[in-house]
């Protein structure tokens, strides 16, 4: 099936070739069945990278070890649950995968349009289609997934311990999602500065791909912090890593599109700004992308470098950027606003800027994640950037939009009159300012400035979502006469957009308490127990009651039990592991089950106030000498087995081995049976629960925001109850007559 | 069997693509009124949707009724439009569709 697979990629390449010419030649001379067809070579190019995913998934799943592949990514001893997602571990099934979302959604995208955008979508199809030949391109001639061997290996490499965790089967689909997601919104403001259609339709079109990205890039952040903190060990969910920041800059820049875009719908102003932002998105996805396979920077995320990649990523990318320039420099005339500002003191005001802070934020983020290479360029020497670079832009910035995400909701378009501003802000000022004083009254909050404007500027979001929320309540039943919770109900069934945008900002308001809390607040210590002697850390004591241990074929897992109590009180038992993998290496026949990678499973306790978080590090070293003269002695009975007649050997190999699998568990029972001290690393952090609440919130609000209507909903029907009917929209006779009631 | 599943794709990624090329021309006209259709019909949403939200403005207080009354009368009379436009399209008469 290898062939097929090689042959599907081989079609899809020509059919992205077609593609290309038909959507142009359609567009430039006229006849739309040109354009038809292209749009149906789109679905046809993701019938063929589905059935090529599915092909080499299939041989993960049965470890085909004759695809080069496989046998780099999985093994027999990989669970059969990651074996599935071990496809996007390698360089090549990744790549598979981007071609498989891109033609996917692409797919949707035009089928959607079919019937809009004239102009403008045999463009957009156009650019989609070069996309897509760009990655299969790269899977034909420089990242063939389909790569077979005549001589496969008993046994695969395996999939990398630390990618073995349930996230990791969602996060990498989901930040793909968001990237190529992207490539939609971006491709349809191509289409508009190509054809000069840039009024509003092409952002009608597709907010929602936009808004879908946000979501998808959004909750791959999210599941990529949460694996952060459960599996790698440090006790942290964001290190500012390159590949961290590689999805968070395309993320707040469609955060920024969102708004912004809101603004040309309703005054015709912004037009250059929304096209540079959607082209500035786009090409950070790819960017993005390309760090996470290019390993320019240093990234425990990233994929080994591959300089073929790295060449193609850079070319595509820079006709990204430069053609982008050129469109928008090109298109300029007709990019000038329909409407100006009329008051600094109005929603477009405020949203704009939100806008500039959220643009400042992504360049920072862009300037210390690049620095290092700069750097290197320049003087020749590499520097490492760490968290304290970011924070001190990166926290001031992240509160002004915090502030803003709560003035935006409250403050009209246009203008605004004092008394309105009054009657909006007074209830969550005053909130916020019972906030603070309670806050000051909390001993050593008052330390941590930045923390303390956070936990402010959370309450102030969160109360004018509440108000909004009640407002539009009571402005519903002044109609309605509806009881509360079905007023609540419609109100937001009837404004998705809006009531879903404003969930998304209590969510993310909470997210950066629980951020800020987390980060000032935190306790940690590291301490070297052995088991029955105890710890103490913020009032907490933490005892080490006992080891564990077990071997499988998959893994030696060392952990151990721990008990936490608050005085006389039991709080938590923690049970965390350390898993060691083996490596491939035959000189330690024995040692190369203690030797390979190795994986944390922390002890968690979490609550809604606080967190309390241990990784042991079980230090192998007192077992070393056993396993010297392990690795020593199964030599010598190795080299005397294999000189047996082939009749007696298989027999003497099977006892051998046997007694290696007895012997390395016999090893592992010694952590229990002979325990020695363990090095544990203990965090208490409260709040961090708030960070996956409110990112959970946000992602609620953003599903809200971009449900659609039901077909009868979307225009003011004529079957409507009385009362809704005049909320939507009490009107002068004839528009009435028509069409609103 | 694979070659087969192969030719299978083949002939049917050569069908698919090539079905509007076999259509006939009256059936790409009929296309094109339906799609001008389409895109008046979601301008007059994305229109009410806007009227429905400067509504809401009004009467969650964000809103003087001044600038209500000039925002309201704006995007109505732009409303208008769009349906005049829409009844226009919907009273030209249909091509017919030919084959080949």
């Amino acid at each position: 099936m290898a062939a097929v697979g090689r042959l599907l990629l081989i079609f899809a390449l020509i059919t992205t070739l077609y593609g290309i010419g038909a959507s142009l030649y359609g567009a430039r001379r006229g006849p739309r069945a040109w354009v038809e067809s292209g749009r149906r070579a789109m679905y046809v190019l993701w019938g063929m990278a589905a059935l090529a995913f599915v092909i080499l998934d299939v041989a993960f799943v049965t470890s085909n070890f004759s695809y080069d592949v496989v046998a780099r990514g999985s093994s027999t001893t990989t669970p059969t649950f990651y074996r599935v997602a071990a496809i996007w571990s390698t360089q090549q099934g990744s790549l598979l995968l981007w071609l498989l979302l891109l033609s996917g959604w692409s797919s949707l995208a035009l089928f959607l349009t079919r019937r809009r955008v004239r102009e403008i979508a045999p463009y957009a199809q156009a650019v989609l289609f070069a996309l897509t030949a760009f990655f299969s391109g790269l899977l034909v001639f420089f990242a063939n997934p389909f790569a077979t061997t005549a001589t496969p290996p008993a046994e695969g490499a395996g999939l990398d311990p630390l990618l073995r965790h349930t996230t990791m089967m969602i996060h990498p689909p989901m930040l793909y999602s968001g990237y190529t997601l992207m490539m939609v919104p971006f491709a349809f403001a191509v289409g508009a500065l190509i054809s000069g259609r840039l009024g509003a339709e092409w952002i009608q079109v597709t907010r929602r791909f936009a808004l879908a990205a946000w979501l998808c890039l959004g909750f791959g952040i999210l599941l990529g912090a949460r694996w952060s903190y459960t599996e790698l060990g440090w006790g942290g969910y964001w290190a500012w890593d390159p590949v961290e920041n590689a999805a968070l800059m395309p993320w707040l820049c469609v955060t920024a599109f969102i708004h912004s875009i809101m603004i040309q719908e309703k005054r015709g102003m912004l037009k250059v700004w929304n096209a540079s932002l959607v082209l500035a998105a786009g090409s950070l996805a790819v960017i993005g992308t390309f760090l996470v396979r290019s390993g320019i920077l240093s990234s425990i995320h990233a994929f080994v470098s591959d300089p073929t990649l790295n060449i193609s990523f850079v070319a595509l990318i820079s006709v990204m950027v430069f053609g982008s320039i050129g469109l928008v420099t090109w298109r300029r005339d007709r990019l000038r606003s329909e409407a100006h500002l009329d008051s600094l003191i109005s929603r477009e005001a405020v949203f704009l800027f939100q806008n500039l802070v959220l643009i400042a934020l992504t360049a920072v983020i862009f300037w210390i994640t690049f620095f290092p290479l700069i750097s290197q360029a320049i003087t020749g020497t590499e520097v490492s950037v760490g968290p304290p670079a970011f924070r001190p832009f990166v926290v001031p910035l992240a509160l002004i939009v915090v502030v803003l995400s709560g003035i935006g909701p409250i403050i009209a378009w246009r203008r605004v009159t004092v008394a309105k501003l009054r009657r909006s802000f007074a209830l969550p000022v005053a909130a916020t300012a019972l906030m603070l004083a309670a806050l000051l009254i909390v001993p050593g909050v008052v330390d941590h400035k930045l923390a303390l404007a956070m936990f402010c500027a959370g309450t102030f979001v969160v109360c004018t979502v509440v108000q909004e929320f009640v407002r539009g309540v009571r402005a519903r039943r002044a109609m309605t006469s509806e009881p509360p919770p079905i007023a609540l109900a419609a109100l937001v069934r009837r404004n998705r957009r809006r009531y879903g945008g404003y969930i998304v900002h209590a969510g993310v308001a909470v997210a950066l308490v629980g951020v800020a809390a987390s980060t000032s607040f935190q306790h940690s210590r590291t301490a070297t127990i052995a088991p029955g002697q105890s710890v103490r850390l913020d009032g907490y004591t933490i005892r080490y009651v006992r080891p564990t241990a077990s071997a499988t074929a998959e893994k030696i897992s060392l952990g151990a039990i721990l008990n936490v109590s608050s005085g006389r009180s039991h709080v938590a038992t923690l049970h965390t592991s350390y898993g060691l993998y083996p490596s491939q290496d035959p000189t330690q026949p024995i040692g190369r089950f203690f030797d390979g990678s190795s994986e944390s499973r922390v002890g968690l306790k979490s609550g809604p106030l606080q967190d309390i978080w241990t990784v042991i590090n079980p230090n192998v070293g007192p077992l070393q000498g056993l396993i010297n003269q392990g690795d020593a002695r199964f030599s010598r009975f190795l080299n005397d087995a294999l000189s047996m007649p082939a009749a007696q050997r298989t027999q003497a190999l099977n006892e051998l081995y046997a007694l290696r699998d007895a012997a390395i568990r016999g090893l592992a029972q010694r952590f229990v049976s002979h325990p020695w001290a363990a090095t544990f690393l203990i965090i208490i952090s409260p709040l961090v629960t708030w960070l996956w609440a409110g990112a959970i919130i946000a992602a609620l609000g953003g599903l809200l925001a971009l449900w659609p209507l039901p077909p009868r909903r979307r225009r003011l029907g004529r079957s409507r109850p009385q009362g809704e009917a005049e909320q939507a929209a009490p009107a002068p006779a004839d528009l009435r007559a028509r069409e609103l009631v | 069997m694979p070659y087969v599943i192969v030719l299978v794709v083949l002939a049917v990624a050569i069908l698919v693509i090539t079905g509007p090329l076999r259509a006939g021309r009256g059936r790409e006209e009929l296309d094109e009124r339906a799609t001008r259709r389409a895109e008046l019909e979601a301008a007059r949403d994305a229109k009410y949707h806007e009227i429905r939200d400067a509504e809401l403005d009004l009467r969650t207080g964000k809103l003087s009724d001044e600038d209500y009354q000039a925002v309201d009368r704006a995007l109505r009379a732009e409303a208008i439009e769009i349906m005049h436009a829409l009844d226009q399209v919907q009273s030209e008469p249909a091509p017919v569709a030919s084959g080949g």
